[in-house]
């Protein structure tokens, strides 16, 4: 795909000015690194980093049946969300497939906010729109009006005192909360794709350069760095956090991925239901699992083949050298049979094959 | 960007130093900051017979794993035994002890393909 189609963030030049290295990115221009992965990846893991994550889709969703349309599309319950919560969810096919996985927060009694994959804001609302039963519910794609950056390491109160107000009470775990800030409104969450403490803020584009420059400047006591998708993911996959496009597909199901902690199989009918509630009676064929190389050898990467006794059983899902681990860890699906923690696994690289174990999730535990 | 003057160069960006009838390589300066954080060598077998321009190595960063290319055809005499512990050492010191491997040229004439610095400089811009 050529440069000039992929569409860029408000942030691009902040990102050009620092050095990025911008790449496409699910039909976005994006920084992929500053400084250097493995160096952003530590700042997060031991002080503080931000990403843009204003390429990410954000939907309103509004009205009085607003929740329960959300909790036919949605394979969580949404009823669960007090104003101001926040969980993570998946848009299902019929077959139980994920379209795309993501975070709903509900920031009033009858208004959600979701936040989806940025290469997926297109299908993801064309499914939503397909399956509009009320004409009383409205959705609004605000994506091309909304960025928003992610905060996150263990600096993060600190930082969220010094930058937001002395005073100001930091939401809880998966809350959302609005803060006045500048002429602006920042909705602020804690959560994050990292594993470390964390704020996922987001803001009308008019205030992006502001909030990212502000930003920078009141975690530079901290040692905040600037980092790029490039540790983006090498953060998630520590934490074995799915991709989607990678981990999650139209043809695997969150039980098959592992999630089935975050659906909801006994609340009324939803989108997908049928043929989670069959995996979950039968136990799927395959399981995503997680696995570490076992002794010095390339970086595991995606599509690499798996094997194992002997036989070529899948390939990698996610793979990558762990930074904190210093090892090669990847996610692949493998038969539920030899999905088992301490099951040998033998991935090929360039045509040789290095040994490699099923590990327990997360990969990365914090000391 | 630093390119020392008594080096050859590959468009791939490899570095080439002669030494009597062998060659050393590495990658440039250049090439090391593209790549950034190298986790990863892979390099050719002490013995193998290497064409100009064949696929001999790969370095492997955090992102990607890359190909080496020999610039001249020949035997490899020597590898660097010490990037299997220390891959980064092509980050700190690309031109000296971040070397990739040697080869023992087998056709002169192919030196004359390669670029000096002042054209590779020119052409990395």
């Amino acid at each position: 795909m050529a440069t000039e189609a992929l569409k860029h963030t408000a942030l691009k030049e902040e990102h050009v000015k620092l050095g990025a290295k911008m790449v496409p990115f699910g039909g976005w221009l994006m920084p992929v690194q500053y400084s250097g992965i493995v160096e952003e990846h530590h700042a997060v893991r031991k002080a503080l980093g931000i990403f843009d994550i204003s390429h990410m889709g954000q939907f309103v969703v509004a009205g009085e049946d607003a929740l329960a349309w959300l909790n036919y599309v949605l394979a969580s319950n949404v009823a669960k969300l007090s104003v101001g919560g926040g969980q993570y969810s998946f848009l299902l096919n019929e077959r139980g497939g994920v379209i795309d996985d993501l975070l709903i927060y509900r920031v009033a009694a009858t208004e959600f906010l979701l936040v989806v994959n940025a290469s997926k804001i297109q299908e993801d609302l064309a499914w939503l729109e397909k399956h509009r039963q009320s004409e009383s519910v409205t959705l609004r794609n605000r994506s091309a009006e909304f960025g928003g950056v992610a905060i996150q390491g263990p600096c993060t109160i600190e930082f969220f005192r010094a930058w937001i107000g002395q005073g100001k009470q930091p939401p809880a775990r998966n809350q959302i909360a609005d803060f006045s800030w500048d002429d602006a409104t920042i909705s602020i969450a804690r959560t994050g794709y990292t594993g470390e403490d964390g704020f996922e803020a987001f803001f009308p584009l008019t205030a992006a350069t502001r909030v990212w420059q502000s930003a920078l400047a009141a975690g530079a006591p901290f040692g905040i760095k600037p980092c790029g998708l490039g540790a983006r993911d090498t953060l998630r996959l520590e934490m074995c956090y799915p991709l989607n496009g990678s981990d999650l597909s139209a043809e695997r199901n969150p039980i098959e991925a592992g999630l089935g902690f975050f659906i909801d199989l006994d609340k009324p009918d939803f989108i997908g239901r049928e043929q989670l509630r069959e995996t979950k009676a039968t136990g799927p064929r395959e399981r995503l699992v997680a696995f570490k190389m076992d002794g010095k050898a390339p970086p595991p990467r995606p599509h690499y083949a798996l094997w194992q006794n002997g036989e070529r059983v899948g390939e990698i899902a996610s793979g990558t050298l762990s930074p904190s681990l210093n090892i090669g860890i990847g996610m692949a699906y493998v038969s539920a049979a030899s999905a088992k923690i301490g099951t040998p696994l033998e991935v090929e690289i360039r045509g040789q094959k290095f040994p490699a174990t099923i590990a327990k999730k997360p990969l990365y535990q914090k000391s | 960007m630093n390119v020392p003057d008594d080096l050859l160069y590959t468009a791939t960006h490899e570095w080439i130093r002669r030494e009597g009838d062998q060659v050393r390589i590495g990658i440039t300066d250049h090439a090391q900051a593209e790549l950034t954080d190298v986790v990863f060598v892979e390099t050719p077998k002490v013995g193998r017979e290497v064409k100009a321009k064949e696929a001999v190595a790969v370095v492997e960063s955090v992102k990607a794993a890359s190909d080496i290319y020999a610039p001249v055809a020949g035997t490899v005499t020597e590898t660097n035994e010490a990037l299997a512990n220390s891959p980064a050492l092509v980050n700190t010191d690309p031109f000296g002890e971040g070397w990739l491997f040697a080869v023992k040229v087998a056709n002169e004439d192919d030196l004359k393909n390669l670029q000096d610095a002042a054209a590779y400089r020119s052409a990395t811009g």
